[in-house]
């Protein structure tokens, strides 16, 4: 990866970039479509090897690659978490169109998804084909204190139905479950009796399958866990990836390992939903020589494409969630989904081996997930932090004045800091209130990183070399 | 040849010097830098004997070829009137000498140095005059190019260019500066010089520094036939050729008029004494020349934040109010400036400072009393320990050098707090942001009841660390009024 353009070099390329538009304008020069046309040499993805996982409660055959509807695009060809823009409901439709073809059966929601527009534009895509041949799981997304009441809660259900445009739910979870610990277990689910609500409507058959997506603190996952006599608990969703299998604590100490919680589930005969295959994108966008080491086993399969194989390998996983805005995205997982190939002992000791090389890396586990935002006094947290973790990958952190490559560094940092993200919205900002950290479903020290990155960004511009 | 030379020599200069007005990055400064020190006014203000000595000495030994390859406000005007050549060649004529003019605006331009009317020498300086388009006019161009590379910089994921803001900073600038270009521009392209050998204090000073150069346009009588192209083609209108003599208080030593003769009787050549003014008139310019510096040397010598939202969905950024500038009761200047009155009795308004500053914070003042003489500000930066650029620009000594370590010991202001805006009482949050960020290390949070250790807390300013640079001010999240502001010191302390 050439980063290191200097200014003679860049204006050379420009130069030969005006050039070679110039030479395609040429008349006679007929071409361009027969190149475009060569970028798809890879077959075309079949529509009838998709590989399904039967759920052992309900006998449900679910595709083993979910479609995750946190990030539709938009009209402006962003991620709807991102920016203002509307989200684009015909995208949306061909994406959706696409993935049924292909044998996709489970989307998942969230009336928090989307800055709260996900429910409806997924409702519209999926009435368009017929009820039963998809799955959708939605969830209880009552974090804010006003919705803890058990009316707000059951109001936030219906509405669920009403976008989604049906009249029973497949897949029901109670959102994130283990943020905020024990406490806001009982505020939210079991105080205000809307876990027996939620029974109850399974009960009616207005929900199908009734689990919980897991984040955090572990004592609320082994406390709901060991009730499942009682909850009768018909899937869980966790985190999973190769890095989380072992590491998870090393990426962030509160975070528990994936090995763990998948144990726990499979001794109990829960299938397990995966969420963050990918480490919110961090698998797909891995430093150089992780890049180089991933490529030079498989060329033609893509970063991503390992760790999807290794969250779906596990047989006790019912189906993997990815968050695809792209059609590039769709196609990618689709070819490696359709059929699955497992790995074997050897390419999962890779896999392992790979995440321990990461881990040197120290980068902030920030997934992107957009929970901590809008932050009340206008930063913009994931795109410092990923800036940070991207300079981290591409070794534009300096290690000090006596580096050889600081000059270099520095300018990479600072220049790539101001465009990621808007002066006014950068670390300096933060004034350390506190309000984002509770929403971390990493449990990430917002503050505090977001201080560290401040310290680190101050030494930078106070070192100016003149 | 010689006419080539001045040519090639005035296009280098001007270049350079609207270099140090564009640049923004620093990297012209660092090699032309001296460019602006060169200039005759600035150098004087600054009371840079040996640039003054030096310019004198040219000017003896030369004419006023200072007026020709040296002053950017100069060439300026040539290219207007070379743009006029196209239309008709030969249009100027020989004009007398408007002595009472020159002679009247020099002794303006005197008395408001020192009486310290800044405005008024801001408007006759002519380097000033030509710095002030350079940097309201052509810099935002400038700017705007620069982005458009560093957008396509960031398709191509290179760091070699960042995009930089383009914002107006006065508006009074601004049409000082357009009206100063339309005026001479139409001046140039129909008369040349007539700004010049009127109105220029600095043209008129060298002026008659000049009639006693050793090298002159001479007109050699016998071979002159009085055709008159000469005249008709020198753009300071100072040829009378049915005299045969020149004006060169006025000659701004072009080398206009050796070309164009056919005959070859005008020469660059030593001089042979051929006064054209009064005995009068000498008398008075040097007498007024005398005073200028008399004067100049003497007067150099003595001289509400958004309220937190309660968390419903993901993703969003919160809306952000502009900061507004709070009133300040004195102007905040930079460190070496010593306080707004040093700077006032020297600046001339040439916004090199302004151009350079990197952080948002000079921009040109609009209170009469200072007009476009630099202030600062805090809404978009403030200004960074790292940084001294102001004083490294500055040509004439309003804001005179300093170092990093010495400007972390010059107080230009301090910070008060406003009760009403702290972020801390009126939202409720811990905050802390400015003490946090404070490179003085002047302000502590306490508790904001003294009699409850736990209660919110809220900061308190030690005045005598704070150094008024303002990252309090800029980093407070309360919007659009900070709750912490800087306010000037008349005169700057020093630790």
């Amino acid at each position: 990866m050439s980063k290191n353009i200097d200014r003679r070099e860049f204006l050379r390329r420009l130069g030969i970039g005006a050039a070679a538009v110039a030479a395609t304008r040429l008349p006679g020069c007929t071409r361009a479509s027969d190149t475009a046309g060569a970028y798809s040499a890879q077959e075309p993805i079949p529509t009838d090897s998709m590989t399904y996982r039967t759920n052992p409660h309900s006998g449900d055959k679910v595709s083993l690659l979910g479609y995750g509807c946190m990030r539709w695009p938009t009209i402006a060809g962003t991620s709807a978490r991102d920016g203002e823009d509307t989200i684009d409901q015909e995208e949306v439709n061909r994406l959706v169109d696409t993935a049924i073809a292909h044998g996709v059966n489970y989307f998942d929601t969230s009336p928090a998804y989307c800055k709260g527009k996900s429910e409806e534009a997924t409702g519209i895509a999926l009435a368009r084909h017929p009820r039963d041949t998809y799955f959708i799981a939605t969830k209880l997304s009552n974090f804010a204190t006003p919705t803890w009441s058990r009316e707000a809660s059951v109001a936030m259900y219906r509405d669920s139905l009403r976008k989604l445009q049906t009249d029973y739910i497949d897949y029901m979870l109670l959102h994130g479950i283990g943020m905020g610990g024990m406490d806001a277990l009982k505020g939210r689910y079991l105080d205000n009796g809307v876990l027996d609500f939620l029974l109850a409507e399974r009960e009616a058959g207005r929900i199908r399958n009734l689990g919980f997506s897991y984040h955090g603190d572990v004592e609320v996952f082994d406390y709901l866990l060991a009730l499942n006599d009682r909850y009768k608990w018909d899937f869980v969703q966790i985190q999973l990836n190769y890095v989380d299998w072992r590491h998870a604590a090393d990426v962030n100490p509160r975070n528990t390992n994936a090995e763990y919680l998948y144990g726990e589930l499979e001794r109990r005969d829960i299938p397990a939903v995966i969420m963050e295959p990918l480490l919110g994108g961090r698998l797909a966008s891995v430093p150089d020589h992780v890049m180089a080491r991933l490529k030079q086993c498989e060329p033609e399969r893509s970063v991503a494409s390992w760790a999807f194989r290794f969250a779906g390998t596990h047989p006790g996983v019912m189906t993997v969630l990815s968050g695809m805005t792209y059609m590039e995205h769709l196609q990618d997982n689709l070819r490696t989904f359709c059929p699955l190939k497992p790995l074997n002992e050897d390419e999962m000791q890779f896999l392992y081996d790979t995440a321990d090389m990461m881990m040197q890396y120290p980068t902030i586990p920030c997934n992107d997930c957009k929970y901590c935002m809008p932050c009340p006094y206008g930063l913009d947290i994931p795109a410092t932090l990923l800036h940070y973790n991207k300079c981290v990958n591409e070794g534009n952190i300096p290690s000090g004045l006596q580096d050889a490559d600081y000059a270099r560094a520095r300018r990479a940092y600072l220049v790539g800091y101001d465009r990621a993200v808007p002066r006014e919205r950068q670390a300096s900002h933060c004034i350390g209130c506190g309000q984002c950290a509770p929403h971390c479903p990493q449990q990430i020290d917002i503050p505090g990183e977001l201080h560290r990155i401040d310290r680190f960004i101050e030494s930078l511009r106070q070192s100016e070399s003149v | 040849m010689l006419r080539k030379l001045r040519v090639t020599l005035a296009v280098i200069s001007i270049t350079l010097v609207t270099l140090l007005f564009l640049d923004f990055s620093g990297t012209a400064h660092r090699w032309f830098g001296w460019m602006a020190k060169i200039q005759f006014l600035p150098a004087l203000l600054a009371l840079n004997a040996g640039v003054v000595v030096a310019l004198i000495a040219v000017t003896l030994i030369f004419g006023r070829v200072y007026c020709s390859v040296i002053c950017p406000l100069g060439i300026m005007q040539d290219i207007f009137a070379r743009l006029g050549r196209t239309r008709r060649k030969y249009r100027y004529s020989y004009s007398r000498a408007l002595t009472w003019l020159r002679l009247t605006m020099l002794a303006v331009m005197a008395i408001s140095i020192l009486l310290g009317i800044g405005a008024v020498v801001a408007l006759l300086a002519p380097y000033s005059a030509y710095g002030r388009i350079a940097q309201s006019l052509l810099a935002p161009l400038w700017a705007l190019g620069n982005n458009l590379l560093a957008a396509m910089a960031e398709r191509a994921d290179s760091y070699a260019f960042y995009s930089v803001d383009v914002w107006m900073r006065s508006g009074i600038t601004l049409a000082v500066a357009a009206a100063t270009l339309a005026v001479l521009a139409v001046l140039a392209w129909r008369n040349g010089r007539t700004y010049c050998n009127t109105v220029c204090p600095v043209g008129t000073v060298l002026g008659y520094v000049a009639r006693f150069s050793w090298l002159k346009p001479v007109i050699d009588t016998t071979r002159c036939n009085a055709c008159g192209l000469c005249a008709r083609n020198c753009k300071a209108a100072c040829i009378d050729s049915k005299t045969h003599t020149i004006d060169y208080t006025r000659c701004v030593t072009c080398m206009n008029c050796i070309d164009t003769c056919r005959h070859g009787a005008i020469s660059y050549a030593r001089r042979r004494a051929t006064a054209t003014s009064s005995s009068t008139t000498r008398g008075k310019a040097t007498d007024a020349q005398r005073r200028s510096f008399i004067v100049t040397s003497a007067v150099v010598g003595a001289a509400a934040a958004l309220r937190a939202q309660e968390k419903t969905v993901d993703g969003g950024l919160a809306v952000l109010a502009d900061k507004k500038i709070p009133h300040r009761n004195t102007p905040i200047v930079p460190a070496g400036a010593h306080g707004w009155r040093h700077l006032s009795a020297h600046c001339t308004a040439c916004q090199l400072c302004v151009a350079a500053c990197p952080n948002g914070v000079l921009r040109p003042a609009a209170d009469p009393a200072r007009l476009m003489q630099p202030e600062a500000s805090y809404e978009r930066g403030y200004c960074r320990p790292e940084c001294t650029r102001c004083s490294q620009v500055c040509p004439t000594g309003a804001i005179q050098p300093v170092t990093r370590e010495e400007k972390t010991a010059v107080q230009v202001g301090h910070a008060v707090w406003v009760r009403a805006n702290c972020v801390p009482l009126t939202d409720g949050v811990e905050c802390g942001n400015c003490a946090r960020h404070c490179p003085a290390g002047a302000i502590q949070m306490v508790a904001s009841d003294p009699a409850d250790e736990k209660s919110v807390k809220i900061p308190v300013v030690n005045d005598a660390r704070c150094i008024g640079c303002g990252a309090c001010e800029n980093l407070c999240p309360a919007r659009p009024f900070s709750a912490i502001y800087v306010e000037g010191h008349e005169r700057h302390h020093n630790i």
